[in-house]
């Protein structure tokens, strides 16, 4: 029976990913983690992109309507959405808060002297806990946050014009109205 | 109507793939040669049914026949005629259809090239060869099919996604597609001789071409799809570890592996049932890139319309194949004879070293590629494993590839004398380490270790082959003598080096490429200069251009080194007329050390743009040495030892006390 059971190691791997992938099935990976829209963003306590000494905590963003950027130098799809967040930081329409995400300090600022900032603020999650905690699953993805730090709204996946005209304005609005 | 046939075509496909999966395999047992003759018939039925339906879907295409769904989704009378004919394999259903006819293809190949094979063997890989088919057929017919109508008829099509509308990407699909397959071939061998429990070196010799082939398509079709990320996305980088890339590149690794285990298990008799394990994973890993691609399950760029019940098929599929083999080889593999004993430092230790380096480095691609959907099924949240990790993995494994690349095809079968590997490979270490640490002086690197690693090792590979070289051409005279070995069963040797050269070119792409790359992301008006790595880009301005089905804005560049002109860059931003998202086309001046590479990225008014301007040296070697890979594959196959092969795999067979095999024809 041992002789068996050495051969069968493939088996009981693809098993294994078999049952996975069966799951993943059922799961959408671009799918809003209803959860976290309505509950308050994370407590964290994280340095700024620009400066290692700068500590920014979760009630250092509250007071105004703002967009949370989860964004990497890394990413490619961050790459093809920034022209459209320089113009909307540009537009005043709304402040843009950046999370740095497993990044390295050096590259980030570089792409921000090159393609432009537009980020108000920049935090810089460099082991990607707080992105964890926010439930990122990859790379951009934005938040619609209100003035008490509140989730309204989550999108992954690159932000255009369209999306933020059609349906991020008027909530922020609608926030900027109530609060 | 016509497209009905298409359809009813592929019904008589299926109906045939069963009849080839069931009849040459029961024949194969009862002995009945007129059932496993019938195994060649039914195969060349399947293709040419195969072939009507892909022939119709592509006069769909051509005709604008906007009735037929995939057509009136992906079809436009104004695209160009040769990204009509690429459109029918441009998405989901086509690309199906294109698979399932690629299958029959490879079928047909082997009912054509396989005089010399028992026609026992030939009954039982052309059976799994159909179960395959019937898999592909029931998934087309079922979930997928390319022939549905639609009423009323569209009177314009929705178009081939603008960016698979380039010459690259119209063969790239077709390339990569016969590498999957092709991996079927060895996949089916390993069944049938599993089945047959006949593992021999005879059964080795036999899908040792096959198996050389496909991954030839395989590795060309990684490099044109890579080629064709590089220019046409207009970011510059050549690989993106997106999960479909991921998918070629597991079967590739895999395969990679398998070519060289199969080698020992001709050679030595050695490593029978890892080969066999290995030739099951290989066509598992195209199989999963498959259901990974179409299901949904992972976020990609690349990602088909994705659609649960699609999905569940899929996933049905993979338990029947992959398990059920799986399967079988626990069942049977405890029974496979070990082959000839060898010593720790033989070609075989260093053969089975590579293909462990090669699997560990597929298993971490493959971890870091479902990474995020183990996280998400255990409910720990949502994870995206980025560039940085497989980067990380790729350092940790390939330089001992690379080292151990060089003392193994020096050293002997069986029992290779240390001394005498210190002894050759002494002036190769040498040198390597002097180019490696030179590479590290300010002039070049200034102690960046990442370049001198992979100077040091690209040489090494390099040098190391040489040496071999040498050694094999030292009692033969001048190129007389080189080309008597070359035409007289060297060519699975060239072909090794070449390939290996390959590798140590590779090497050297992704070294420079990574550690001396500069690019700016400037905003310029015309008339400015942008300088980058010595060359001066002067912006002449952008003009509207028109093409076939879109519009453009084209830039122009006049670039000068020193004073003198090089080159005159013209990229592109094309909006299509369908599909109104604007479309980058890169301009590049190619060299073969540097490229230089202008995308135009937005208007910011004024005649101002933002641009970004690319110095990329050595990258041509990067697909060069992916190109020299193929082509020592290519002349691998083309060995003697394979045509001759008939006799010999007789003899095996008859020693190897297997009743004597029924010549079929």
């Amino acid at each position: 029976m041992n002789r068996y059971l050495r051969y069968s190691i493939p088996l009981f791997i693809f098993a294994i990913i078999a049952a996975f992938l069966f799951k993943g099935l059922g799961l959408n990976p671009r799918e809003i983690p209803s959860p976290l829209i309505g509950k308050p963003i994370p407590e964290f306590s994280l340095p700024t992109v620009e400066n290692a000494e700068t500590i920014v905590n979760k009630v250092d963003l509250n007071g105004k309507v703002y967009l949370l950027n989860v964004w990497a130098t890394w990413c490619v799809s961050c790459r093809a959405e920034h022209e459209t967040l320089v113009r909307l930081s540009r537009s005043g329409k709304v402040d843009i808060v950046g999370l740095n995400w497993k990044d390295e300090r050096d590259k980030a600022q570089a792409w921000l002297r090159q393609l432009g900032d537009p980020y108000t603020i920049n935090i810089f999650d460099k082991k990607g806990r707080t992105a964890i905690d926010l439930g990122v699953y990859g790379a951009p993805e934005t938040f619609l946050v209100d003035s008490k730090g509140i989730i309204h709204y989550k999108h992954a996946g690159p932000m255009t014009m369209t999306l933020f005209n059609e349906t991020l304005l008027p909530m922020i609005e609608d926030l900027k109205h109530k609060g | 109507m016509i497209p009905e046939l298409g359809h009813f075509a592929l019904i008589l496909s299926l109906c045939l793939a069963v009849t080839q999966a069931v009849v040459p395999l029961v024949g194969s047992y009862t002995r009945t040669t007129s059932w496993m003759a019938a195994s060649r018939t039914l195969a060349w039925g399947q293709f040419v049914f195969l072939s009507i339906s892909l022939i119709i879907l592509t006069n769909a295409f051509l005709a604008n026949d906007f009735s037929v769904i995939y057509v009136a989704q992906h079809g436009n009378t104004k695209l160009p005629d040769m990204y009509k004919i690429s459109a029918v394999w441009g998405a989901h259903e086509g690309s199906l259809l294109l698979w399932a006819f690629l299958l029959a293809a490879w079928s047909v190949a082997i009912a054509s090239f396989s005089r010399n094979l028992p026609l026992e063997m030939v009954s039982r890989v052309l059976s799994v060869m159909g179960m395959i088919s019937i898999g592909f057929l029931l998934f087309m017919l079922l979930t997928s099919n390319p022939f549905d109508r639609t009423f009323p008829v569209p009177f314009e099509g929705g178009e081939l996604n603008p960016m698979l509308q380039d010459l690259g990407l119209a063969i790239h699909p077709p390339m990569l597609y016969m590498g999957y397959v092709g991996f079927s071939v060895a996949f089916a061998f390993a069944i049938a001789a599993l089945l047959g429990g006949r593992l021999d070196a005879s059964w080795a010799r036999w899908s040792r071409p096959w198996t050389t082939v496909a991954w030839v398509f395989l590795t060309l079709g990684i490099v044109l799809g890579s080629w064709w990320a590089y220019y046409e996305l207009g970011w510059g980088g050549w690989w993106f570890w997106d999960p479909v890339e991921n998918a070629s590149f597991l079967p590739w690794l895999v395969g990679t592996a398998l070519i060289h285990s199969l080698a020992v298990t001709e050679k030595r008799g050695a490593f029978k049932s890892w080969t066999v394990l290995l030739a099951i994973s290989a066509f598992s890993l195209s199989l999963l890139g498959t259901f990974l691609v179409r299901s949904g399950v992972l976020t990609s760029v690349h990602s088909f319309a994705s659609d649960p019940a699609r999905g569940v098929f899929i996933l049905i599929f993979l338990l029947v194949v992959i398990g059920g083999s799986l399967l079988l080889y626990t069942w049977r593999a405890p029974y496979i004879s070990g082959g000839g004993r060898f010593d720790l430092i033989s070609r075989e230790t260093f053969l089975l070293g590579n293909n462990l380096l090669l699997s560990v480095f597929a298993a971490l691609v493959l971890l870091g590629t479902l990474a995020p959907l183990i996280y998400d099924a255990l409910e720990l949240g949502k994870i995206s494993v980025g560039f940085p990790w497989f980067n990380k993995m790729f350092l940790l494994t390939t330089p001992f590839l690379a080292l151990l690349m060089g003392i193994g095809s020096l050293s002997r079968w069986k029992h290779a004398e240390p001394s005498l590997l210190v002894k050759q490979l002494r002036v190769a270490f040498v040198i390597s380490l002097l180019f490696g640490l030179l590479s590290l002086l300010p002039v070049f690197s200034g102690g960046n270790w990442l370049v001198g690693l992979g100077m040091g090792l690209a040489m090494w590979v390099a040098t190391a082959h040489l040496v071999n070289l040498r050694d094999r051409l030292k009692h033969k005279h001048g190129f007389a003598g080189f080309w008597v070995d070359f035409k007289s069963g060297g060519r699975s040797y060239y072909g090794m080096l070449l390939a290996h050269l390959g590798v140590a070119v590779f090497i050297v792409g992704i070294t420079m490429v990574s550690n001396f790359g500069y690019e700016n992301d400037v905003r310029m008006s015309p008339g400015d200069v942008s300088e980058i790595a010595g060359h001066e880009f002067l912006f002449e301005g952008v003009n509207q251009i028109a093409g076939p089905n879109y519009n453009a804005n084209r830039g122009r560049f006049q670039v000068t080194k020193d004073g003198e002109h090089i080159a005159t860059l013209e990229p592109e931003k094309r909006t299509y007329f369908v599909q109104t998202r604007p479309m980058t086309e890169a301009a590049i001046d190619w060299g073969f050390t540097r490229d230089l590479y202008v995308s135009l990225g937005e208007p910011l008014g004024g005649g101002d743009w933002s641009l970004r301007l690319y110095y990329k040296p050595y990258v041509r070697w990067i697909w060069l040495g992916g190109v020299l890979m193929g082509l020592g594959g290519i002349l691998a196959i083309t060995d003697r030892r394979y045509r001759t092969a008939r006799v010999r795999s007789a003899e095996a067979v008859n020693t190897a006390g297997v009743a004597p095999a029924v010549s079929g024809r």
